[in-house]
């Protein structure tokens, strides 16, 4: 029978494979007396000798498809399981309270656990709690003999179902044969639907009960235009969505043809298409999309895959490596933004009712000048190697903006005292996330060089709406006349000062919001590398006049989101 | 059974990578091998005992080895520690 699940469509194209589940079987057991202490003793020998076995099958398959450093974790997993006082300790366990060998190696490895997470001041060692949790579920695995999945191991087309994907587990899949994620919980902000579009293959999210629906080996088809999802499909299902997936793939071919075409509208106006980006390695995709400038470097990444700091080498090498890749073309770089969702496991920051409402970005940044410091010197050395834009995030108040910019200053005189060349023409500006900077942008404008939009969080605090919280995400209206009103009033401030306004959230690329963000007059639209190609192709129709008036009409005449979509419809058909 | 001192300098301690090359290189003997550090003493083999020390740049720890190769076992582990500039 065929069945159909609808959820968020994360990101576009259809899939047609087997599917993968990316879940945890059930690990619970009884803690039992055992008189044979020599059997469980066996038992578990066999069981961490089954469990290296495979760890060393991940490591090597690791190594071939991501790369020697990124399989060196495992090579730590296969220490733990092989420590003498490890598993002495499980042994004499088993022999001294005549307990099976599960409940001996929970006792142990919890101690080791708690030991490990203890260490507050060591973050290295907290790591380490990890790597035990993790080969503690693999020796476990064996002794109840059910099947973990191993994401590395897949090696033929399959599509990923899961609860939830998490950084750690998308790095271990096999992107050779991953077609497509579905997942039960998630919005298109969330982690897995941003690699997804990164990734460039389909993705549909906060399906609520792909995981219950489908098992192992079900053929599933994802539709990630739609956000429908196909469980056992028909052959009659699967030749349509194949003639589907091949007028995708033509648009896809038509679209490919403006990749080095600038971004002009219908009647002759430029405008600048940009790329959001998180590493040097990223720059690739923005070539292959014909992306124009990149309008948001996400600077954290830096932070998060880094054992401590980053040293101001290492992030001049980053920031020069983008700079130079990008051959000239503008690159927006915004400062340290962590805290909300992102931590770091080197930086102790308090647990905090509200994170997002909380000690994040700047906040962090200006609290910790030398830590901020090392970041603006990186910059400022890099700024010779191309246009590059300087960008503070969650500014709420001038008083924010102009510390900032002093340290900034600061940095750069001391630098032309030491002699290095530090480039004039850097424009310092804010990123608008905060309703409070929104309403004030008029006089923002007169001190910083831009503006950049993040719809995500001015969204999410405008409607005063969680975006993870799926109870409350009906509030996440980038239609809505409140949100269009805010963003006029931003690029208007800029406009009046001879400034100028991008975007870098999720809504810059989104085809509804793009015309009346057109009609606003937004200068820069910074998006996922995936979506350069269909909005410029969208652009290219478009009419600047009538989209003014299509903005206007959406702002003074239109009272709600679903009004202005019906209003955005009948201006593009 | 042999016994060295060793004045830690790297400036993240035994910690990490440091930890597990020296392990590697004890495992490589039969000799038993203990680290003793604050008069904590644990086995060089066992990561988690080497990482449970804590042992921080400056410190002093004595290294033991008793068994049928423990001179070269020592010596081993000099040679890794000098190596890799964890300790003097």
């Amino acid at each position: 029978m065929v069945e159909m699940l609808k959820g968020i469509a994360a990101s576009d194209g259809i899939a047609i494979a087997k599917a993968y589940m990316l879940i945890e079987p059930d690990m619970s057991f009884n803690k039992v007396t055992v008189e044979d202490s020599e059997g469980e003793v066996n038992r578990l020998a066999d069981a961490l000798s089954k469990a290296t076995t495979e760890l060393q099958a991940i490591r090597e398959k690791a190594a071939e498809s991501l790369g020697e450093e990124e399989a060196q974790v495992f090579d730590a997993h296969l220490m733990v399981l092989a420590d003498p006082e490890l598993v002495g300790s499980i042994e004499s366990n088993v022999r001294d309270n005549k307990v099976n060998a599960e409940a001996a190696l929970k006792e142990v490895t919890d101690m080791f656990i708690s030991m490990f997470e203890g260490m507050e001041d060591n973050p290295y060692m907290q790591e380490r709690a990890a790597d035990i949790k993790d080969v503690t579920k693999r020796v476990m695995s064996h002794l109840l003999n059910v099947k973990l999945p191993n994401p590395s191991m897949i090696n033929e087309e399959v599509i990923v179902v899961a609860h939830d994907l998490t950084p750690s587990d998308t790095a271990q899949l096999n992107r050779k044969y991953v077609k497509a994620f579905v997942t039960d919980i998630g919005g298109r902000t969330s982690h897995s639907a941003i690699m997804a579009r990164s990734l460039e293959i389909p993705a549909i999210v906060g399906t609520k009960s792909i995981t219950d629906t489908v098992v192992d080996g079900d053929m599933i088809i994802i539709d990630g235009l739609e956000g429908d999802v196909l469980v056992h499909p028909e052959s009659s299902d699967v030749e349509k969505y194949n003639t589907k997936a091949q007028a995708f793939a033509d648009q896809k071919a038509e679209w490919e043809k403006l990749k080095n075409e600038a971004t002009v509208t219908a009647d002759g106006k430029h405008i600048e298409l940009a790329a959001n980006i998180g590493t040097p390695k990223d720059l690739e995709g923005v070539k292959n999309n014909g992306g124009e400038a990149v309008g948001l470097y996400r600077t954290e990444f830096l932070y998060m895959d880094s054992p401590d700091f980053p040293t101001e080498d290492a992030q001049f090498e980053a920031y020069k490596a983008v700079l130079e890749g990008m051959n000239g073309k503008p690159v927006v770089v915004r400062t340290m933004d962590i805290g909300g969702d992102k931590e770091l496991p080197y930086l102790t920051l308090p647990h905090e009712m509200n994170p997002f409402l909380g000690y994040r970005a700047i906040r962090i940044c200006l609290a910790e000048p030398d830590m901020f410091r090392t970041q603006l010197r990186a910059l400022l050395r890099a700024s010779v190697f191309g246009p590059l834009r300087i960008m503070f995030p969650m500014i709420a108040t001038l008083a924010e903006f102009r510390a900032a910019k002093a340290l900034l200053l600061e940095e750069k005189a001391k630098l032309v005292s030491e002699g290095v060349a530090v480039s004039d023409e850097i424009q310092v500006g804010i990123m608008i996330e905060i309703p409070a900077a929104a309403v004030i942008a008029d006089k923002f404008a007169k001190e910083v060089d831009f503006f950049s939009i993040g719809t995500n969080d001015l969204i999410q605090y405008t409607m005063a709406s969680d975006r993870m919280n799926e109870r409350v995400s009906y509030l996440y209206q980038p239609y809505n006349p409140s949100i269009l009103r805010l963003i006029k009033n931003v690029i208007d401030a800029s406009h009046a000062e001879g400034k100028w306004t991008g975007m870098c959230g999720e809504m810059a690329g989104d085809q509804t919001a793009v015309p009346l963000l057109m009609g606003l007059g937004l200068d820069e639209f910074s998006m996922s590398a995936s979506s350069i190609l269909k909005t410029r192709s969208l652009m290219k129709r478009l009419d600047t006049a009538k989209m003014t008036e299509l903005a206007e009409k959406a702002i003074n005449d239109c009272d709600t989101a679903d009004e202005v979509v019906a209003l955005v419809e009948s201006y593009t058909k | 059974m042999e016994k060295r001192e060793f004045h830690v300098v790297a400036d993240t301690g035994i910690h990490a990578r440091p930890a597990t090359l020296l392990v590697q290189a004890a495992s490589k003997y039969s000799s038993d091998i203990n680290l003793e550090y604050k008069g904590k003493s644990v086995n060089l083999k066992s990561i988690m005992g080497v990482m449970s020390l804590g042992v921080g740049q400056g410190a002093d720890v004595t290294i033991t080895a008793e068994g049928a190769d423990e001179a070269d076992a020592i010596a081993g582990i000099e040679e890794t520690m000098k190596k890799e500039g964890l300790a003097e």
